[in-house]
């Protein structure tokens, strides 16, 4: 068929805007089909938040993707500039509201840092505790939607169980299912009653386990489930760093590199846990590697319950951590502690930290400039879906559009922490 | 440290500010660590090669650009911005920050050719606050709306913005209007009045006005003497006030005692009911 004017496939529309009515142009064979740009988001189930992708598609094959990000973009940093550092906390909370302790836990550290006060035992290990409780219930989000993007239903609900029994506990603990404001400077808000840790190292015994594997061997070598994420967005060593990868994606990638083993913080250096890795880099491997430090997270919860010391939950510096209510109601100094740390708070030294922590996402950091007075002079937030997200376009090059649902629930991207 | 804080390798500091001096031979401004941190205050025209030398040299291998941070410092003038460049050495398990200055019309050199990643941290600094860099081929806003006007971040843009937008029903879209604040906005300062709170507390408003005569501040007596000369010169005394009660009255109708206050009310006979004209009572 030399012919194309007579060759019915083509629109001859299409024809002549691709020149396939030149002379000089040999459409013999050719299939004329123009590059068009879709609009993904920024409302799409598979987006999981507003995020809009403007992919530029070869039939079904992604040429090239210019995620918008900013569409939850709340001014946080600004907006902690104008806060007091006690009254800073709940917005971290608020960044990624799927793991919310770990964004406190960031945050805290920095400050303690720069105050460069000392944090009582039992409060480390609190806080270590219901770290790891978020990076279960973060994972349960993320692995259940994941394969749901992919078209599997039920481990979705029966991992959903497994949240909704983190957020319980969670709300036992701190008052609040989701925005906790449970971790603060020098330890933590409140003691936990110990039927909570007994009832949550029953459950991990028993509930998580059961659940949790039920509905994982339910997808892990599920052929479906396997042919959608398999070799798709192949990420190397190399590319894992010059990217600025972290947490999952870059172990996923080869790279046994975990914040909590490398740089230790609170009591992790004390915690008997393995980092594990992938050995492709692919979405399966980013998927299995979550699946694994679930486990983990049980083993560390475990060892936090067996050795957890009893003692002060906060530092008993008064001019960092407010007394006791009770306290209050009776000591004259603790109320003037307590009035002055609820109005003026704390003055913290100048100076300007980094401190990064391994959230269920990544490295989520904090770049903490204080002046010396109240107030954060700036609190630069690292969000850990920048650099994944970015990295988005060379990852999904070449792939079909349904992969892109895979690659972004690999991602594990929440956009109240990307847009901040 | 006491701080719980994450421990990387802080024992080698030393040894990193040494290494860092030598492969930084041009535009190392200051180099030195705080609170265990390394800063390094690097010139803008030698970042590129700073860099380069802190992700190439052995003994330095920061592989890692985990971020990039705007600061604005609006008392240092013309070079009012810091970019921080926070890097991170998966081999050392070390980290750093590197700092250059920026003005709003200087541009800081792109670092995307060292680290692809820095695209959109560059992309972030620019839209918040205004700072450009040469060589970012992609240098587009990132966060704010689309069509925002304004850097979001700097100092001197106001916690409220100055554009709000709602859903018009009227016109079928979101429209965008100036920022009407249904009260005023407010700022509480809890800074303690002795460590420099920057506002008046109530009742110590006369406090910023020039003393007048027989203020309590310690005088010498040649000094009072001196005041109450000059003022009587220019002006005589006033009229003593109106007293009170006349002292030389000769009885009480010409003082006014006993006699009701001129601006009183009548008292309700009930004192349960409270008279008014349709005042907010009724």
């Amino acid at each position: 068929m030399t012919d194309t004017l007579v060759d019915p496939n083509v629109d001859p529309a299409v024809a002549k805007t691709v020149g396939a009515l030149d002379d000089a142009h040999d459409t013999h064979g050719d299939v004329a089909i123009q590059n068009y740009t879709i609009n993904f988001g920024p409302q799409h189930p598979a987006a999981h938040g507003v995020l809009r992708l403007v992919m530029e598609l070869d039939g079904e094959i992604v040429e090239r993707i210019d995620p918008h990000v900013g569409l939850l973009h709340r001014g946080t940093e600004k907006l902690i500039e104008y806060k007091t550092y006690a009254q800073a906390i709940p917005y971290f909370d608020r960044l990624d509201y799927c793991s919310p302790a770990c964004m406190e836990h960031s945050f805290v550290l920095a400050i303690e840092k720069l105050l460069d006060i000392e944090v009582p035992l039992r409060a480390q290990y609190l806080r270590v505790f219901f770290a790891e409780l978020t990076r279960i219930s973060n994972h349960m989000l993320n692995l259940g939607s994941h394969v749901m993007d992919v078209g599997a239903m039920t481990p979705n609900l029966w991992l959903f169980e497994i949240r909704e029994d983190c957020y319980g506990f969670l709300e036992r603990a701190t008052g609040a299912r989701m925005h906790h404001n449970y971790f603060r400077p020098g330890g933590v808000h409140q003691d936990v009653p110990l039927k909570l840790l007994t009832d949550i190292a029953e459950w991990l015994d028993t509930r998580l386990p059961r659940l949790f594997e039920d509905a994982i061997s339910l997808v892990a070598d599920n052929r479906i489930f396997k042919q959608r994420n398999v070799d798709i967005a192949v990420v190397s060593r190399d590319d894992a760093i010059r990217w600025g990868f972290s947490g999952p994606m870059i172990r996923a990638a080869g790279i046994p590199w975990d914040l909590r083993k490398q740089q230790p913080y609170d009591v992790y250096d004390r915690m008997d846990f393995e980092i594990p890795v992938g050995t492709k880099g692919d979405c399966y491997d980013r998927f299995m590697v979550r699946v694994e430090e679930v486990r983990q997270s049980a083993r560390i919860m475990k060892q936090c319950l067996a050795e957890m010391p009893e003692g002060p939950i906060a530092s008993l510096d008064r001019k960092v951590v407010p007394p006791k209510r009770a306290e209050m109601k009776q000591s004259m100094e603790a109320l003037i502690h307590h009035f002055k740390l609820y109005t003026e708070g704390y003055h913290v030294p100048a100076g300007e930290v980094y401190v990064a922590t391994e959230s269920p996402k990544g490295e989520f950091g904090v770049f903490l400039v204080s002046d010396g007075s109240n107030k954060p002079y700036r609190c630069k937030i690292r969000p850990t879906a920048f650099s994944h997200l970015q990295a988005m376009d060379f990852m999904s090059r070449g792939h079909m559009l349904a992969d892109t649902t895979a690659i972004l629930g690999a991602m594990d991207i929440v956009f109240g922490e990307c847009d901040r | 440290m006491k701080a719980p804080a994450p421990r990387w390798a802080y024992e080698l500091n030393d040894a990193t500010l040494d290494a860092a001096r030598s492969a930084i031979p041009n535009g190392l401004k200051d180099a030195f660590a705080h609170v265990g941190e390394i800063q390094l205050h690097v010139h803008r025209d030698h970042l590129i090669a700073a860099l380069t030398a802190l992700r190439d040299t052995p003994g330095l291998e920061y592989q890692q650009l985990m971020d990039i941070a705007g600061v604005d410092y609006p008392d240092r003038g013309e070079e009012r911005f810091e970019v921080v460049y926070c890097l991170l050495s998966l081999t050392r398990n070390h980290r750093l920050h590197v700092h250059v200055t920026a003005s709003e019309d200087t541009p800081v050199p792109s670092v995307t050719e060292l680290w692809p990643v820095a695209g959109w941290y560059e992309r972030e600094v620019y839209d918040m606050y205004g700072v450009l860099f040469a060589g970012n081929q992609d240098l587009r806003r990132i966060l704010t709306d689309y069509g925002f006007r304004g850097h979001p971040q700097r100092k001197d843009f106001p916690l409220t913005g100055y554009v709000e937008l709602r859903y018009s029903e009227e016109a079928k879209r979101v429209v965008y209007e100036p920022v009407q604040l249904a009260q005023d906005f407010r700022t509480f300062d809890f800074t303690s009045p002795w460590e420099g709170a920057e506002y008046v507390l109530p009742g110590d408003e006369k406090a910023a006005l020039p003393q007048a005569k027989g203020a309590p501040t310690p005088v010498t007596a040649e000094q009072i003497r001196k005041a109450g000369d000059d003022q009587s010169d220019k002006k005589p005394a006033d009229a003593p006030s109106q007293p009170y009660a006349k002292e030389d009255a000769e009885s009480t109708a010409e003082t006014g005692a006993g006699n009701p206050h001129p601006n009183a009310t009548p008292k309700p006979s009930d004192p349960d009911v409270v008279p008014g004209k349709g005042g907010q009572n009724q």
